[in-house]
């Protein structure tokens, strides 16, 4: 606090300022006001006088330091490579390929250790179970440790864990290389036509990852309505913890009606068409939330493509195995003890007769039903808020649960299960792929939300806006099938 | 701090990466430079951490905080967004921005990409209208000599005013030499004296007025010059934060760790 008593000479309007006055004026209407008289008082533009200073120095500056090679610069790798990755007429089906080839490798890669695992883990829980009963635990004690928080364990590592130690290298891989710039160059004309900003197609490939990742991510869109169309549509790509659920009822349902040659590569597919679709509803839902309670037209953004980098293997393995990885399947198993004791108990709780489990899932059948679904499904739903990774073994475990054992230790097991003991069919898998696409976020995200926008409102449109969206949808092709 | 300038000794001699140990700390050290120049690579080089790094811009979104020690001094060390200007609009940016003016650190890095001089020259000299305390890290030294582009370090130092030091963030190359620039700028053995662009008469009048209203409007804000440069030009978000009082809680949470949420999942990588 330096407000000595000089004389200073003004600009404008004249005037002597004393340590009082300056104490007088301190506050913060005063200073703008004065600025403002200030400003007036100025001759020019200042800043863009100091804009244009800075850069004519930078330039000046880079001259004198930088010896670039002489002669006319070549097309080096770099720009051959972006000609043809995003070239407007291969650009996107290249993508389309590339993404195809990844979950090609994921699918056709896990499933022989899933298998593998689940062997393990059943044979392991048979024995356990066998050693408690002989040394003559209660039948409870041994069926809430081992048929529940042990089982749930088994399933979610089982399932979850093959397929994203293959995903996520590969997903990290194109990443360090700097593939993600080229894709949102490739779906920038597709999100401005959607009233969004272009970098949406960046933030949404973060929530490929994570969706409350991608949320944060959204920063990096300077306007406050585009970068909310980014928050709310996040949620319609899959994230880590849905793939799994994904990629496991296009092996079973999809793979299942192909000749075993092809049977990856349909399964494949599907996943990619189900990516597809939620790139889809994004584009769709910004669309409409452009033209409604967030109207406006997108900015103009300026895009670095970086060069193409080689990425550090040694990085890429811990990255995407002990950050995203056991990141995931870490957070899965905290929640999926606790769900696999609940299951066990609504499944060993008998009122009247039924278990608790029927009775919650009859109460939702009539629901279930009219989206495609099953009684048993929406509860595990219900039962799996706190993460979307640990729908399917819920659900397993609540088919599975109770009295009535079976064998699912191998992918075939688990059809036999789903298809033959409970009615499903090729529209209970294809509407369970489209709710686990379109569905609530996590609890994670939605929290996300809410310290991004610091607003109830957004928070909950966020939540509630892809729940209705997956309701209707399912309801729709449910309809439409029953119909045919 | 007995043996700085040693050239000849191995590169992390005298470095020891302390993770996520923050809590105490001797100097504070902030991470600037536009996006994608590979200051979260040289973050995880420093403090050990495994902040996730991605080679597009916009990777990092959050101050990211980690320690490292050199010399026998504890350093906490800021991870920022990528900016391409100090007068940036968007949320990363802000948040960039934000710690470099109100942050007060002891130093600044300022990572500039050395295949795209001129570019990153405009946020360095930006940076250093606002402080006498930096160091230019001319980062991805490999990638330019790939493409036969030369840098001449020293004659660039010379025309900043301070020092600027070629690194290659991805191998470790030349970050001895860019802790010991920035221990001797933190310590004051290195003189720095800024380029900086002269204002007209009437535009330095118009600053000396301002400042001391603002600082008496809003003790123990830093910057002040930097704000009277933001009122005089209308800024009607610095006023906005100024009459609300915004900018104090704005300077008390630079204290502060980003927000936790935000920062654990920036560094266990659920990105």
């Amino acid at each position: 606090m330096n407000a000595d008593s000089k004389v200073l000479p003004l600009a404008g309007v004249p005037q002597q300022i004393g340590p009082a006055e300056a104490d007088r004026r301190a506050n913060p209407e005063s200073v703008i006001r004065r600025a403002e008289q200030l400003r007036r008082g100025l001759t020019g533009n200042f800043r863009d006088e100091a804009v244009s200073s800075i850069y004519a120095e930078a330039e000046r500056l880079s001259r004198r330091s930088v010896r670039r090679p002489a002669g006319p610069a070549k097309l080096d790798w770099d720009q051959r490579i972006d000609r043809l990755v995003t070239s407007p007429i291969l650009g996107l089906p290249l993508m389309l390929v590339i993404l195809a080839v990844v979950f090609w490798l994921t699918i056709a890669g896990a499933n022989v250790p899933s298998a593998m695992l689940a062997n393990g883990f059943f044979w392991f829980e048979e024995r356990a179970a066998g050693l408690f009963e002989a040394a003559g635990a209660p039948w409870w004690v041994t069926g809430f440790i081992w048929h529940g928080v042990y089982r749930g364990l088994a399933w979610v590592v089982s399932v979850m864990l093959p397929p994203m130690a293959i995903f996520f290298p590969l997903f990290t891989i194109l990443e360090d290389l700097g593939y993600l710039p080229r894709v949102a160059f490739n779906l920038d004309f597709l999100f401005r036509r959607a009233g969004a900003h272009g970098k949406q197609a960046l933030t949404m490939a973060m929530g490929f990852g994570c969706n409350a990742a991608g949320v944060i991510a959204t920063r990096v869109i300077d306007s406050p309505r585009e970068r909310l169309v980014a928050i709310l549509t996040n949620n319609f790509v899959p994230c880590n913890g849905r793939f799994p659920t994904l990629i496991m009822l296009s092996t079973i349902f999809v793979a299942a009606s192909f000749p075993p040659v092809v049977a990856s590569l349909a399964a494949a597919g599907a996943v990619v068409g189900v990516v597809v679709l939620g790139v889809g509803f994004t584009l769709v839902m910004s669309w409409l939330l452009s033209r409604t309670v967030l109207k406006g037209e997108a900015s103009a953004f300026t895009l670095e493509l970086p060069p193409y980098r080689r990425p550090g293997i040694a990085r890429i393995l811990y990255t995407s195995l002990i950050d995203r990885t056991l990141f995931v399947l870490w957070r899965a198993m905290l929640t999926a003890a606790p769900a696999g004791a609940v299951i066990w108990v609504l499944g060993n709780v008998y009122v009247g007769g039924t278990s608790l489990a029927a009775h919650s899932s009859n109460a939702m059948a009539p629901l279930g039903h009219a989206i495609g679904l099953d009684g048993v499904i929406l509860l595990a739903y219900v039962i799996a808020i706190p993460a979307n990774e640990i729908v399917v073994p819920t659900m397993l475990m609540v088919y599975s649960g109770g009295p009535m054992m079976s064998e699912m230790d191998s992918m075939s097991g688990l059809r036999t299960l789903l298809v033959d003991q409970h009615g499903w069919t090729l529209l209970t898998a294809v509407n369970l792929m489209l709710f686990a696409l379109l569905h609530n976020p996590c609890a994670t995200t939605i929290i996300t939300i809410y310290k991004e926008t610091l607003s109830v409102k957004w928070a909950a449109l966020g939540a509630l806006m892809p729940l209705a969206v997956a309701f209707l949808v399912t309801f729709l092709t449910a309809t439409i099938v029953r119909l045919f | 701090m007995t043996t700085h300038n040693c050239e000849a000794c191995p590169a992390h001699a005298h470095l020891a990466q302390m993770g996520l140990k923050v809590d105490r700390f001797d100097r504070v050290v902030a991470l600037a430079g536009n996006p994608n120049t590979g200051k979260s690579t040289l973050f995880n080089a420093l403090t050990g951490l495994k902040q996730h790094t991605g080679n597009w811009p916009g990777k990092t979104v959050t101050r990211a905080e980690g320690g490292f020690q050199f010399n026998n001094l504890r350093y906490k060390l800021v991870d920022l967004p990528g900016t391409y200007s100090l007068l940036s609009a968007s949320q990363d940016e802000e948040v960039a921005r934000d710690f470099l003016l109100f942050g007060t650190p002891d130093c600044t890095i300022v990572v500039a990409d050395a295949t795209a001089l001129e570019r990153n020259l405009n946020l360095v000299l930006q940076v250093l209208e606002i402080t006498d305390k930096a160091v230019v890290a001319v980062n991805l030294m490999d990638e330019a000599k790939r493409k036969g582009i030369g840098v001449d370090v020293r004659s660039l130092s010379r025309d900043l005013g301070v020092p600027a030091v070629p690194v290659v963030a991805r191998s470790g190359d030349g970050i001895h030499a860019l802790l010991t620039s920035v221990e001797g700028v933190i310590s004051g053995d290195v003189t720095t004296k800024p380029r900086r662009p002269q204002g007209t008469a009437e535009f330095n009048s118009a600053i000396a007025e301002l400042v001391p209203l603002i600082e008496a409007a809003a003790p123990g804000v830093p910057n002040a010059r930097w704000i009277a440069i933001r009122l005089l030009d209308g800024d009607d978000r610095v006023e906005r934060a100024l009459r609300t009082g915004e900018l104090r809680d704005l300077v008390a949470r630079q204290q502060a760790p980003d927000d936790r949420f935000s920062r654990k999942i920036a560094l266990q990588g659920a990105q």
